[in-house]
């Protein structure tokens, strides 16, 4: 109930009278408090809004946070006390297993790994975004703004067609003379300024993740590692069958980060269960020598990633609103190195250097045009649309190709090849180039063919039995925090057909066969004699990764401010 | 615009706190004292207005020395800038009557020596007197308008009115708006809500409760207690002399005995679950 405030009581009942900011953020991930951070520093009045309870609570990530040499930003420039405070374990070893059953061949990626990279941490999101929400908030207070939680942006306020500000569930219409959508891979502006659309599976990954609970005197003995030293481990070959994709291993302070990233077309077309490829991983018996036995998983999550080198927005702006990070697609896939954060700290300054040079411009769209030129010359869209991949995906994809390719590594030929002494060398150095990697067609080929060939010709046997047991799905929904939004679900099933929305069964995270208790359930049902199979939905276990909104038709948004689920590792 | 709510520290009746004796007497010593719940409400309302308009606001409590910390968990709550208690033995056993005549003339002395007061808010009524006669008989006092059963409410700090939506008699359907000139004495409802629908105003909320956060800590540098002299009040008129109500008797109402009968079952035992349907079928619906 509310009474309108009297200053602003029409005749008619409406309201004109909104508050107005100079510039608007949306979403305080890393992207978002780049961009505010920075505009504070040009004296921009800049107000921050983010949707979690506190920054990080909506967030996933693998994660690493890179700092590349040549990017023209990095956390630390704009965050000086980011990796003391706000990062986990640094990464000073890099490793990938290349695995057939039981044989694995391991190389040191740690070349390609300090390819162009002044440091890289992994992170934990709740403790890194918060850290980040409390100095953007210091930040942009100085400028007359701030960051305000638990308010969720659902659209764009328009003005003859053109964009003039933001609306909220929360609060009234808001006017701003710039937007920055750094609202996610599920990015809502994005969408509302028809920027960005929910379409291809072939466009994402899906990734998943156990935090798992570990003593820092604990990893540092079953890493072999001391203080102030982490680990990245890298796995993939068979033990995924053949959904393509890979494994990680991640060292944090007193946990370990430990999951799956796929090619969401690939999950969708073989049917398989998320969960349970992460289990395939966390059971496998390479992985025993770091559980010794003993597992105690704090926390499953997921996320979507978006494919950079098909969907980054080459012009990722709409009159005086700008895209940055995995809401604008620039989540880089670099070979088996996946780099988003970077990108969206580097996209988010340059979003506001590109206000802030172009302030008092009239042509709305004069900041976007300057954000997109930056973009360029900074060399990010080089980074996240490779022109070489460009060129060779046309080949990469052509499934008469790929079966051509696949056809000669698996017969005896190609595999003598893979297995004579000299690829033995030359191996590990083609996984070590970034020109090469950066060439790498989406097939199996690349993720299960050539790695688990690898394993067999070159590996060793692990003989250690993994026994430990990862939670089922129902515990890992049991253990997650929500804050149940009732009567007002935040996706609703347009077609509930199988044909449809089926896929969601298999690709929704926190969905399976025969399991009640999840998102999406099938189930047959019996109309006039006849049988058809249905889907239904329950969003209370959500985990806000938008898988459905790709893989079903839905109509899909966010929950609002404060509402769904909240990670408190992330 | 500068506020006074007023608030009070009561037993906390809530289930586990709350400590009755063999007669079903409340036994006070061992029940802890809380701010009365309805007092949130009043709050709230403080809180909205010093969000939205800033100013001034002060918590207020008559009481013995103990309740400073029913105001600072006001000041905790509703980000009070400063606290006064009215206390001294004199004015204990005030009934509502010479509790609102001690209340309006520390009203009138804040205005006289501190500032001019636009807003008094107070809850609906206590959770231990469930008078609720103690507003409306304070604003009498200070032949001030008074506004009850507050739900909605907005100030136009200009044309010094303020317009509230109030509840009438308790029926959710029957909402009415009305406008008072200020000064008003305000009695915000249980339903009463803040909303915050401007971005500058959860910034405002944000930058009180990181400042309150430090005043806080200094809680007793901000308190002022004052007693019937620092009032000018003649014990005749305030305290057990002060106050006409007598009460006398209180009875405790007998739990109902109940009058159903429950068998447990095993779900597990067949012959009993058997019985059970037995028993439901006369209710099952059916053709």
């Amino acid at each position: 109930m509310e009474v309108k405030p009297m200053s602003e009581t029409r005749a008619d009942g409406g309201s004109d009278d909104y508050e107005h900011y100079e510039a608007v953020v949306v979403g305080c991930g890393p992207g978002g408090a780049a961009a505010a951070a920075r505009l504070a520093e040009h004296g921009i009045e800049t107000l921050v809004l983010e949707r979690g309870v506190e920054a990080g609570s909506k967030n996933v990530s693998g994660g690493l946070i890179y700092a590349e040499d040549s990017a023209p930003y990095t956390i630390d420039d704009l965050f000086p006390d980011f990796r003391e405070e706000a990062a986990e374990r640094p990464v000073t070893d890099y490793h990938i297993h290349n695995i057939d059953g039981r044989q694995v061949t391991t190389y040191d990626l740690t070349d390609l790994h300090e390819h162009d990279t002044d440091w890289c941490d992994a992170v934990l999101r709740r403790t890194m975004d918060s850290w980040l929400e409390q100095r953007v908030h210091e930040k942009t207070s100085e400028t007359g703004g701030g960051v305000l939680t638990g308010v969720r942006v659902n659209g764009l306020l328009r003005e003859n067609g053109e964009i003039v500000g933001v609306t909220c569930d929360e609060l009234d219409p808001i006017r701003a003379d710039y937007i920055v959508a750094a609202d996610g891979v599920n990015s809502e502006l994005a969408r509302a300024a028809d920027l960005m659309d929910w379409d291809e599976p072939d466009e994402w990954f899906q990734g998943v993740k156990a935090v798992v609970d570990m003593d820092a005197d604990v990893i540092n003995d079953r890493f072999s590692i001391e203080e102030g030293e982490g680990v990245a481990h890298l796995f993939s070959g068979d033990l995924f069958e053949d959904v393509r994709g890979g494994g990680f291993l991640y060292t944090n302070e007193d946990t370990l980060s430990i999951g799956t990233v796929f090619h969401l077309d690939s999950l969708v077309a073989e049917e398989a269960e998320p969960h349970e490829l992460l289990d395939a991983l966390l059971t496998h018996p390479l992985l025993a020598q770091w559980f010794d036995g003993e597992y105690n998983e704090l926390e499953y999550s997921a996320k979507l990633v978006p494919d950079s080198k098909k969907v980054a927005h080459r012009e990722p702006y709409a009159d005086n609103l700008v895209l940055v990070g995995d809401a604008g697609g620039q989540m880089q896939a670099q070979g088996p190195i996946i780099k988003g954060m970077n990108h969206a700290v580097t996209a988010g300054a340059l979003a506001a250097d590109a206000y802030a040079l172009t302030r008092g411009n009239a042509d709305p769209e004069a900041a976007g045009r300057r954000y997109t030129t930056m973009l360029e010359q900074s060399g990010t869209m080089g980074k996240l649309r490779p022109r070489r991949y460009e060129l060779t995906s046309t080949v990469g994809e052509h499934d008469l190709v790929t079966r051509a390719v696949e056809g000669v590594l698996n017969s005896p030929v190609g595999s003598v090849a893979i297995g004579n002494p000299i690829a033995k060398r030359l191996l590990p150095k083609a996984y070590n180039s970034p020109f090469l990697v950066g060439m790498l067609p989406d097939t199996s080929m690349a993720y299960t063919t050539l790695p688990s060939l690898i394993g067999e010709k070159h590996g060793r046997t692990v003989h250690w039995e993994n026994e430990i047991e990862p939670p089922t799905l129902e515990e890992r929904i049991g253990d997650l925090t929500y804050n149940t939004d009732v009567g007002n679900p935040h996706i609703r099933l347009q077609d509930e057909s199988f044909e449809a929305s089926g896929a969601a069964v298999y690709a929704c995270p926190v969905s399976a066969e025969d399991f009640g208790g999840g998102c999406y359930r099938a189930e047959t049902v019996t109309t006039n004699g006849s049988e058809e199979k249905l889907v239904s939905l329950d969003t209370q276990p959500c985990v806000e990764c938008g898988t459905c909104a790709i893989v079903a038709d839905t109509e899909w948004t966010h929950p609002r401010g404060e509402k769904g689920v909240e990670f408190k590792q992330g | 615009m500068r506020s006074i709510v007023l608030t009070k520290g009561v037993p906390d009746f809530s289930e586990g706190a709350v400590s009755f004796d063999e007669d079903g007497h409340l036994e006070r010593g061992k029940t802890p004292t809380v701010m009365n719940p309805n007092d949130h409400f009043a709050l709230r309302a403080a809180l909205q207005t010093r969000v939205r308009h800033g100013g001034h606001v002060s918590g207020m409590s008559m009481g013995p020395p103990s309740y400073s910390t029913v105001l600072e968990e006001a000041m905790e709550d509703i980000y009070s800038d400063d606290s006064y208690l009215l206390s001294d033995r004199e004015l204990a056993a005030s009934d509502t009557w010479a509790t609102a005549i001690t209340l309006s003339a520390a009203i009138e002395k804040y205005q006289e020596e501190v500032a001019d007061v636009d807003l008094v808010f107070a809850g609906f009524k206590t959770a231990d007197g469930e008078t609720g006669h103690t507003g409306p008989q304070t604003a009498w006092c200070l032949e001030w308008p008074i506004v009850t059963h507050v739900i909605a409410l907005d100030i136009d700090p200009d044309e010094r009115v303020l317009r509230a939506k109030r509840l009438v008699e308790g029926d959710v359907d029957e909402i009415e708006t009305v406008e008072a000139p200020l000064p008003c004495f305000v009695v915000t409802d249980p339903e009463f809500e803040p909303t915050y629908r401007k971005a500058a105003h959860r910034l405002e909320h944000k930058r009180l409760r990181a400042a309150t956060e430090e005043r806080v800590e200094d809680f007793d540098d901000h308190l002022t207690t004052w007693d019937h002299e620092d009032l000018r009040l003649d014990s005749e008129y305030i305290g057990l002399d002060g106050s006409p109500t007598i009460v006398s008797s209180v009875d405790p109402i007998p739990k109902a005995p109940s009058e159903r009968e429950a068998t447990m079952v095993d779900p597990g035992d067949s012959d009993g679950m058997e019985q059970v349907l037995e028993e439901l079928q006369p209710f099952a619906g059916g053709d």
